[in-house]
């Protein structure tokens, strides 16, 4: 029995996303939970022609629908709007990632946990510092997705050389899931050979992807529909590591580097960061492995020194949210 | 093109095209948001490319498509049949009809927008008036109820594949005009009740005003109904773009799109539409499969479906030609 549980999942990414973890073979029980219009949602899904179950979850019911879970997905929360940053929707989106966490911490302590609600740089923190209050915080089973900066990369490239294929190459991703934290490894992609306008011009659209669709949608929110194809593509290699137990996967992922404290003592003691989005390579535990960091070219090296201070900035923040208000 | 593109239905049923290899250019058209979603989806790592098209820009959105899916409309809410949404939906559809004609006459059509049973009817007026109605190229996508039945059935019984069992369902596109042949299926009705036959072929029929209850007001299917779009789509462009054979899909259409096998049920029953199991070639409509043998219970439902059907069709049919 392998239950997914969605929290936020009548939201604008929530819905696609859960009609794409409709269509798991790997899912048995997928359980929607959200604030409203969760039943809806469930009753719609449940239509579908695939074997899993779908039940929906309102407020009152955050235990039932949390209770057995083996994996959780949480975009809950809300978007941005033009002009704001990530970091804007911290006070509003930490509350929520917090009772949820405490949700987890109650109903279903070994699950794991893939976070979508922005600013992730911060929502990752507040996750694990809920969750080890209760004394029920495994790295290795907490994820902040940033997949959706390695779509757009191989995207981003495939529309400046489009001899390549955008399905299959993979783009390392580093750092976080914002703005000047997301740094692309463009330089580990085989036969790449961009010029230095091409790399500024590509870096920042990567970086700042997620402002282009929000102001596209001009106020009507932001990327929705892409971010249920990451989510989902994300949570579909964690299911086929831990439940399926296929080995070799790698997605790069924003995670606590203590799920892996050999391979990341070195990188943690010069940077003196808790948190970092690197290749991960999962097995059943979930995070089987941290890789090193890549090569870097010089390019590069400046975008990482650019990151660094901003995500200290940002993962103090959401754990400041927990430990902080502990404080009496 | 997705003609409704950011609405309930066409942005999960635009993001599920998004991922599949057979399209190059999927553009997006809606009256509001459209370059938004456009934008959303442009970033997904698959090739084809995406275009946002707003209310002005309907004729560029359509010119030179293949295939043109319409989702666009609006929702039903608790209590209203699928013929309350007439006269709004009419109008549009009626409206991208002509769009259609003018700018990309020999696409294939799949309409999703309600009462199905009528909109294609309209579909087809609008095309006749131009001069480039082909009955090969012109669907209501009927798929949910499809989809609905495998897996309503696979509820009954776990040992049946709903993936992978796919169920014949005929007549049209709502309550009593939806006629699953769960007759056909091996070694099942047999087993059942008939207060089981009863509510199984009532949850198939009613099962979109199952969601429009659930969601009280919030709308009417739209993930299941994208999925099952999507599913249509995705067969049609098979058959018609990959060259694909003996792919068979229930789907609504107007019989002449195969006149040679219809003749006899077209002349018994007096319909130019009905949902029948229909084989897909490079020009849409390959065959259009006959009726099968039914069962006494099914041919209660048929008998039932007729008359219902021939008035939506004539309200569609009319609502063009002013007949």
């Amino acid at each position: 029995m392998v239950k997914v549980v969605i929290c936020g999942a009548a939201g604008g990414i929530g819905q696609p996303l859960s009609l794409l973890l409709k269509q798991s073979d790997l899912i048995s029980h997928l359980a929607l939970y959200d604030v409203v219009n969760a039943p809806g949602v469930a009753a719609d899904l449940s239509h579908i022609n695939t074997r899993s179950i779908v039940t929906g979850h309102g407020k009152e019911a955050m235990d039932e629908a949390l209770q057995g879970a083996h994996t959780v997905v949480i975009p809950a929360g809300v978007p941005r709007k033009p002009g704001m940053t990530r970091d804007d929707l911290f006070k509003i989106n930490a509350g929520i990632v917090r009772d949820l966490s405490e949700g987890i911490a109650k109903n279903c302590p070994g699950a794991f946990v893939l976070v979508i609600s922005n600013p992730v740089n911060s929502t990752v923190p507040i996750v694990a510092e809920v969750l080890k209050r209760h004394g029920a915080f495994d790295p290795r089973r907490v994820f902040g997705i940033s997949t959706l900066d390695v779509v757009r990369s191989s995207r981003f490239v495939y529309e400046l050389d489009n001899s390549i294929d955008p399905r299959s190459t993979r783009v390392t991703v580093i750092g976080g899931h914002s703005g000047v934290t997301i740094v692309p490894v463009l330089s580990q992609i085989s036969g790449q050979k961009f010029t230095k306008e091409q790399l500024d011009l590509l870096t920042h659209r990567i970086q700042y992807g997620g402002d282009e669709v929000v102001k596209a949608k001009d106020g009507a929110g932001s990327a929705t529909l892409s971010m249920a194809y990451a989510g989902a593509r994300f949570t579909s290699v964690i299911l086929e590591a831990t439940v399926a137990g296929k080995t070799g996967l790698v997605e790069s992922t924003y995670v606590n580097l203590y799920a892996d404290e050999e391979s990341t003592a070195a990188f943690r003691a010069k940077t003196q960061l808790e948190y970092f989005a690197q290749d991960v390579e999962f097995g059943r535990e979930g995070v089987s492995k941290i890789r090193p960091l890549p090569e870097l070219s010089a390019y590069e090296q400046t975008l990482l020194d650019a990151a660094i201070p901003e995500l200290k900035v940002n993962i103090t923040k959401g754990t400041a949210f927990i430990t902080d208000a502990s404080k009496i | 093109v997705v003609c409704g593109a950011a609405g309930g239905i066409g942005q999960p049923l635009s993001l599920l095209l998004k991922q599949s290899d057979l399209i190059t250019d999927l553009a997006l058209y809606d009256v509001v948001n459209a370059p938004g979603v456009a934008a959303d989806l442009s970033h997904i790592n698959t090739k084809s490319t995406v275009t946002g098209h707003g209310k002005e820009d309907m004729d560029a959105a359509l010119k030179g498509a293949h295939t043109v899916i319409i989702p666009a409309g609006v929702p039903r809410k608790p209590g209203m049949t699928r013929d309350d949404l007439f006269k709004i939906n009419a109008g549009i559809v009626a409206g991208l009809a002509e769009g259609v004609a003018k700018n990309c006459p020999g696409a294939f059509v799949l309409v999703i927008s309600n009462p199905v049973n009528s909109t294609v009817p309209i579909v087809a007026e609008v095309l006749k008036k131009h001069g480039v109605f082909n009955p090969k190229k012109v669907f209501g996508i009927s798929t949910l109820d499809v989809v609905r039945s495998s897996r309503f059935v696979s509820e009954v019984k776990p040992s049946i594949d709903p993936k992978a069992t796919r169920i014949t369902v005929v007549g049209g596109h709502s309550g009593v005009t939806i006629v699953p042949l769960l007759s056909k299926i091996p070694g099942f009705v047999e087993d059942l009740s008939k207060e089981q036959l009863d509510a199984l072929t009532h949850r198939i029929q009613y099962g979109g005003d199952e969601v429009v209850k659930a969601k009280d007001g919030a709308g009417s299917a739209t993930l299941s109904m994208a999925y099952a779009g999507a599913r249509f789509a995705l067969t049609l462009l098979e058959a018609t773009v990959a060259g694909k054979t003996g792919l068979v899909e229930s789907s609504y259409v107007n019989l002449d799109a195969d006149a040679e096998s219809t003749a006899s049920f077209k002349a018994k029953h007096d319909l130019d539409y009905f949902a029948l199991d229909v084989e897909f070639g490079k020009e849409g409509v390959k065959h259009i499969l006959p009726l099968p043998e039914v069962s006494a219970y099914e041919q209660t439902l048929l008998d039932a479906a007729f008359p219902e059907l021939k008035t939506n069709i004539t309200k569609g049919a009319s609502f063009v030609t002013g007949a």
